[in-house]
């Protein structure tokens, strides 16, 4: 038996090979993953990019399959989402491994942001994996928006008023632009339809390209690590770095055992706690839209609650508008904002774990808020938070260059 | 490759007429695609003018139709009512509708050609959500000296009982009043402006 064995060894072999000569599998993979060398002190906070794109690809997954049983039409759309849950063999299963999934998405994408500023990724050289990584978050924000809307519920429908609306705040060409993005003089139908193409082609492909973007420009310069200092810059005679190990198999495997945990939270919400209470799928939107009646409480899901909080917080339309726009837009300049020189936290002075400390309070207290009713107290709790938000941005800049530093090692410390 | 002889400018010249044909080609293409999101033919032409009967509406009550899509809500008013709007002018920010949007004859006190019915687009001025009425007067959770009118569960904006903004919150202008007419005593139409009006 020993001898077709072998020979069927050698026929893949030469498969492999013909396959290989013209398209260049094994080149790639050693680019990117065996001969690609990574910092080996990576710690829990380097699990949540490779479970962003894991969540991605659920994402998709889930979504193709709700695609052929859902129906955009402001007459179906409800009923059909209704039919999924109830008629549809393990339908319900799929549309909360989507719904669960956007809420996981960016749980992962707001802890993988909040990395970059602990450990200075996004500093020199690597501005334009923030840039892209932004940009990513953007296209996201806009995807699980329009993918809100698609329910046709209370929720989805008094939301798409507000976020379309805002857009009316600007002068002069604000009433016509939205008109132009509902496509009639209310939310109607040629909105549902036109969101539906939106979130199932238009924004899923570029993600998927900004996705790239955002993984060439990171193998570039390779990946920063919590001591915020290059690897490249002590490589031994062969011109592999002494503080590099091969992506492949150490991190893939590091990766995969990450994906594995997650799973195991994901799970848990998925099958016994797939609404969170109100959180994840918020209880008006089991409520068919009604373009007559607002729901007494309307607030968008929490994941974009603290940029809302900063809306609710100005008394002015296009002031409100324009501060909750920045408040997303002064992130892209963060690579330039933190001028210390150093890029990680460890080395940063308690000054910085003071700031970061305040600013991830103020986030979280703005989604809280957000959320909330909206008593005057809370609004004036609102207006100091908000404050403390841009606070962080402006004290970064002018405090980073004189900041007291811990000098740097000269090799990743564990 | 032999480059020598290459006439350079000309290679730049024909580079850059190419790019700018190019991209005004596209600009070209661009249209159809930008206007196909415009409101279409069928949204257009969905817009005829709405007959109400007011029977049966008693006073402090509401009724609510929609008219091109808009929510339109139709207010009885009381004496009382009335007589307590002009006490709310100075907490207005625009209380004599000069920067509102409202035909002409409804830029008065309380905003309607007949007082006694105030008929009022109801979506909020700031970002669009339908408010709710609330006629009783006295202490509410957001307002402790409560006039009645309307408050957006949105972002919290308050109206008067004529639609008119009070100040310190969101929304920019008072509620926007449509074009509307009486047929006979009982019976309005919305989207027609009165004979003569404007």
């Amino acid at each position: 038996m020993a001898k077709p064995a072998s020979s069927i060894a050698k026929r893949a072999d030469a498969i492999w090979n013909w396959v290989d000569s013209r398209l260049p599998v094994s080149a790639f993979w050693n680019a990117t993953m065996t001969g690609y060398q990574a910092p080996k002190n990576f710690n829990f906070w380097y699990y949540l990019g490779s479970l962003a794109l894991f969540v991605l690809v659920i994402q998709i997954l889930s979504g193709i399959f709700l695609t052929m049983h859902y129906k955009p039409s402001a007459e179906l759309a409800f009923a059909s989402v209704e039919y999924i849950m109830r008629d549809v063999e393990w339908g319900w299963f799929i549309r909360y491994l989507h719904s669960t999934g956007a809420s996981f998405f960016f749980i992962v994408v707001y802890l993988h942001m909040f990395r970059s500023l602990l450990y200075g990724s996004h500093r020199a050289p690597r501005e334009l994996v923030w840039i892209f990584g932004m940009l990513i978050y953007l296209a996201l924000m806009a995807e699980a928006f329009m993918g809100y809307v698609l329910p046709w519920g209370q929720m989805s429908y008094w939301g798409a008023q507000v976020i379309i609306n805002l857009f009316g705040a600007i002068p002069t060409i604000g009433e016509p632009l939205t008109e132009w993005i509902r496509g009639d003089f209310f939310i109607s139908d040629a909105t549902l339809n036109r969101f539906f193409a939106l979130h199932v082609i238009a924004l899923p492909l570029a993600i998927f390209g900004l996705v790239l973007m955002h993984l060439v420009a990171l193998r570039e310069n390779g990946s920063n690590n919590p001591d915020g200092i290059e690897i490249k810059a002590n490589k031994d005679e062969n011109g592999i770095p002494v503080d590099g190990v091969p992506f492949h198999p150490y991190y893939t495997v590091k990766d995969i055992f990450g994906v594995a945990m997650f799973l195991l939270l994901f799970a848990f919400v998925l099958f016994f706690w797939p609404e969170a209470g109100g959180l994840f799928l918020e209880h008006d939107n089991f409520i068919p839209a009604n373009p007559m009646v607002t729901p007494e409480h309307i607030k968008p899901v929490w994941y974009f609650t603290p940029y809302y909080a900063i809306l609710k917080a100005v008394p002015d339309k296009l002031l409100g508008v324009i501060l909750m726009g920045l408040s997303v837009m002064i992130l892209f300049f963060l690579p330039w904002l933190d001028r210390s020189p150093v890029k990680s936290i460890r080395y940063k002075g308690l000054w910085y774990k003071i700031m970061l400390g305040v600013f991830a309070v103020a986030f979280i207290r703005l989604g809280m808020l957000g959320m909330a009713e909206g008593t005057p107290a809370q609004t004036i709790e609102m207006r100091v938070w908000t404050f403390v938000y841009f606070a962080f941005f402006i004290l970064l800049y002018f405090l980073s260059p004189g900041g007291k530093t811990k000098p740097l090692p000269e090799r990743l410390t564990h | 490759m032999p480059t020598d002889g290459v006439n350079k400018k000309r290679r730049r010249f024909l580079i850059a007429t190419t790019s700018v044909v190019g991209a005004v080609g596209a600009g070209f293409v661009a249209v159809p695609f930008i206007k196909s999101w415009k409101p279409s033919a069928r949204a257009k032409a969905v817009g005829a003018p709405v007959q109400v009967t007011l029977d049966g509406l008693d006073p402090g009550q509401m009724l609510k139709v929609q008219w091109r899509g808009q929510t339109i809500g139709i207010l009885r008013r009381t004496e009382e009512t009335l007589a307590l709007l002009p006490e709310v002018d100075a907490d207005l920010k625009d209380p004599e509708s000069q920067v509102s949007e409202q035909p002409a004859f409804a830029q008065n006190e309380d905003r309607a050609l007949r007082g006694e019915y105030l008929v009022v687009n109801m979506h909020c001025t700031h970002l669009g959500c339908v408010p709710q009425v609330i006629p009783e007067v006295g202490p509410q959770p957001f307002e402790d000296n409560w006039k009645g009118g309307f408050f957006c569960p949105c972002h919290k904006s308050k109206f008067d009982m004529a639609g008119r903004v009070y100040k310190g919150v969101p929304a920019p202008t008072n509620l926007r009043i449509p074009p509307y007419s009486f047929i006979d005593d009982t019976t309005l139409i919305i989207g027609v402006n009165p004979e003569g009006a404007v």
